[in-house]
């Protein structure tokens, strides 16, 4: 057994009400740069829908991920290493930009600077790949609220399977019963295949914390890691040559602090803590037989409480308080000592590490639409039984097509409604209720703490990096701060962004707050001639000392 | 003349070669990349890229048995003038049509493609000119050799010779200039896109990843990262504040 911690990440997806908050936030820190304009490490996709970038889900047509062969050994989709090198000069399944979408800014300047006419002036949408007039066609979430349902949803590949194997017309009625969203990062994957993928072997794990990083240094993009990936979280800047992908914003999680996205959702539906897991028992895992796999995943996961399980950790030299955090990871409760967060499509077997809690609420909606008492198990565990083709659409995206599992979660969940309606309105709490899902009655109580209050401190438990490595931090090269970045001067002789980068440090401090507070555009001039104070003798008043007086 | 093209340039384009490669893989390691476009446009891509990739790895598996084997040991194998003659302007000649003909869909594909035409650097355009060239000149020389037949100028006695006399320090300056004015030119053309090679996006062939073949699916790196593998190594005037205990 060899422990490692892994930073996981739980979404209750009950709770998201489809503002796109985490989406904008993420884009406005990681990748609001020329080349990234299209990148959404984090977007929010209504289900049933075609996702992005469209059809992601599709693995016969984008073959990411892996699968078993006919001797039950692990394989990668797309194919193998030599496969992979003799197919390099032309990636032969990867998404073009149509897949995405165009993006596009607005030539606002018009506004501003038109003729005085009779007409209105107006903002033509612009491409910003080609820099020409384009017309709006498609974007990351098109298809929001299921707009267009009628004519994209039916390609939504899961809507698509379930269709092929019920063999009956399911007409878009259940559109009107039914419908979530999913906000999607990187999944931070135990079995990743992008890093399997790569040829340059630029992605890799952290050992301290499971985070998946792409080395942009080591990276030449092969781009092989955008058709591994089955997800389709790995993006292709398209002005740096590089692969880019959710950092699950490893510089704030090495503070204590959580990710952008969890920090910013207004729902409040995202719980970030450590899980303890075998490395040495993932591959194994990864190859057993398909409704096997969520069983698998689970087993993975080691119990931060077992003594063994502890002093294997310690042997491995995960610090003490690593270890406390993972005992008080609310991640694992959900996942495994409540089993209400499931992993998203373990199919594609890659051991994904952010879960999802199923949501409830389209079952609760319909119920009080209908009149019934949405509050009470009977109806509840009736409704979950006949509503099969929400579960049946579940349990394709959560546990591989295994319904039970998702049935089981969502009774948990019922379960919990009607127990805390007692409690509330001060009945005699009914113990049937718990036991009918095989809890306590405390546990139920403690699952609502953590599930419906949800404390800032319960949901977020992250340790620090350790101070002991922390000047290993300092000063270090941040992969994506090149274009528009503050050490950013343009394009280097040698393509774009080349050249070492510049340390968000003393130099660019006052370039940087110049930056944010003047009324103009900052020129690249301005950035330049940068006194180092850590260096400056204290003589006289070298040039770029004080900003330049204001005329 | 004949001494500074044939003596004195070739060490100059290695040592360009060389330490060219070496200052941009320390100094821009970032910019270090294929600078693919398959993104934009792929259906073209498709035909052309492989195509010109794999004519260009036969061209140089030929250029290497015809430049670095000698005269003798092929003729010790059996193989006779006629028959290597024949083989080496087949294969040629359908390596250098296949090459120049991917070169040719690319340049069409970045031509007319908008996305693809706006991310092409003055850099790019610059070392299309010198490779078509080499090319072009290389494919020359093939067929000026197919057209003349049994007469065609040996270059396994000329250019050949001078080659391999290169790296022993010794350089054959007569025998090179003896060859034929089209071996010239391609030589020549062929130092220059060498020389410009570090300082380009060719330097992507530097960094082919056959380590791939060997190296597990899986890779773990530790936050703590030794010196020189990160964005930067730590510089002299940067040491962190600290007591010693504190800082490793």
């Amino acid at each position: 057994m060899r422990v490692m911690a892994q930073m996981g990440m739980v979404m209750n997806l009950d709770k998201c009400i489809g503002c796109h908050t985490c989406s904008v936030t993420c884009k406005q820190a990681w990748t609001n740069r020329a080349g990234t304009e299209y990148v959404w490490f984090n977007n929010v996709e209504t289900r049933p829908g075609l996702g992005y970038p469209r059809r992601h889900e599709d693995q016969e047509k984008w073959r990411g991920g892996w699968t078993v062969d006919g001797r039950g050994r692990l394989r990668l989709r797309a194919g193998g290493r030599l496969k992979k090198l003799l197919t390099i000069f032309s990636s032969p399944v990867q998404p073009e930009i149509k897949d995405y979408y165009e993006p596009w800014t607005y030539d606002y300047a018009t506004l501003v600077d038109a003729p005085l006419g009779d007409d209105f002036p107006v903002a033509r949408p612009k491409s910003l790949i080609t820099g020409e007039d384009t017309k709006v066609t498609w974007s990351a979430n098109w298809d929001d609220n299921l707009g267009g349902g009628p004519e994209h949803a039916p390609f939504d590949p899961i809507v698509e399977r379930l269709r092929a194997e019920s063999n009956e017309k399911i007409k878009f009625e259940f559109e009107q019963t039914f419908m979530f969203y999913l906000p999607r990062i990187c999944e931070h994957c135990l079995n990743p295949s992008c890093m399997a993928s790569c040829p340059s072997g630029a992605i890799y794990k952290r050992s301290e914390d499971g985070i998946v990083l792409v080395d942009q240094d080591r990276c030449r993009g092969w781009r092989q890691c955008i058709t591994g990936c089955p997800y389709k979280k790995i993006y292709f800047n398209h002005k740096s040559g590089k692969a880019e992908k959710c950092t699950f914003c490893y510089p704030r999680i090495e503070v204590g602090l959580p990710t952008v996205c969890s920090e910013t959702c207004v729902g409040r539906l995202r719980y970030l803590g450590l899980f303890l897991y075998d490395a040495d028992a993932v591959t194994a895992a990864a190859s057993v037989p398909e409704q096997e796999l969520y069983e698998a995943q689970m087993d993975l996961l080691l119990d931060p409480n077992d003594p063994e399980v502890l002093r294997e950790a310690r042997a491995q030299g995960i610090p003490e308080d690593w270890l406390d955090a993972a005992q008080r990871s609310p991640v694992y409760a959900l996942a495994k000592k409540y089993r209400v967060a499931l992993p998203l499509h373990p199919e594609y077997r890659t051991m994904p590490m952010v879960w999802y809690v199923p949501p409830l609420s389209p079952v609760v909606d319909l119920l009080t639409e209908q009149g019934h008492d949405a509050e009470s198990t009977a109806t509840l565990f009736g409704a979950i039984e006949a509503l099969r083709i929400p579960i049946e659409y579940l349990a394709e995206l959560f546990t591989a097509g295994d319904t039970e599992v998702v049935d089981g979660v969502l009774r948990k969940l019922a379960a919990m409604r009607a127990y805390l309606r007692d409690i509330t309105l001060g009945r005699d709490p009914d113990d049937s209720i718990p036991a009918s899902v095989g809890m306590s009655g405390e546990e139920l109580y403690e699952m609502y703490r953590l599930m419906a209050i949800a404390k800032y401190e319960e949901r977020y438990v992250i340790p620090k990096a350790h101070v002991e490595q922390a000047h290993d931090l300092e000063e270090m090269g941040c992969s994506l701060d090149y274009d528009e970045g503050p050490g950013m001067y343009d394009s280097g002789p040698l393509g774009e962004a080349s050249g070492r980068p510049a340390p968000v440090a003393v130099e660019t401090f006052h370039a940087l707050r110049q930056r944010q507070t003047s009324d103009e555009a900052t020129t690249e001039e301005s950035l330049r001639g940068r006194v180092n104070l850590l260096n400056w003798d204290g003589n006289g008043r070298p040039d770029g000392l004080f900003p330049k007086r204001r005329s | 003349m004949d001494v500074v093209l044939w003596g004195v340039l070739p060490y100059l384009a290695v040592v360009i070669l060389v330490t060219g490669t070496i200052w941009r893989y320390r100094y821009d390691r970032f910019g270090w990349t294929t600078r693919s476009s398959q993104l934009y446009e792929s259906r073209l891509l498709r035909i052309g890229s492989p195509l010109f990739h794999f004519g260009i790895l036969i061209v140089i598996i030929g250029h290497i048995g015809g430049l670095v084997v000698p005269k003798s040991w092929t003729e010790a194998l059996g193989v006779n003038e006629d028959l290597y003659h024949f083989n080496a302007l087949f294969f040629g000649t359908i390596a250098g049509i296949a090459t120049l003909a991917g070169l040719a869909i690319l340049i069409y594909r970045r031509r007319t493609t908008g996305p693809v035409f706006m991310a092409t650097t003055t850099n790019d355009k610059a070392m299309y000119v010198l490779l078509v060239g080499a090319l072009v000149l290389g494919l020359w020389t093939t067929l000026v050799a197919v057209g003349a037949g049994h007469d065609a100028h040996d270059y396994r006695e000329t250019v050949s010779p001078w080659f391999r006399s290169l790296f022993v320090l010794q350089p054959d300056v007569d025998a090179m200039a003896a060859a034929p004015i089209q071996f010239h030119l391609h030589v020549l053309v062929a130092l220059l896109l060498f020389t410009v090679w570090p300082f380009t996006r060719l330097v992507h062939a530097f960094t082919a990843p056959l380590h791939y073949l060997f190296r597990p699916y899986i890779v773990y790196r530790s936050r703590d990262l030794p010196a020189g593998t990160g964005a930067r190594a730590p510089r002299p005037g940067w040491s962190p504040v600290g007591t010693r205990d504190r800082t490793k």
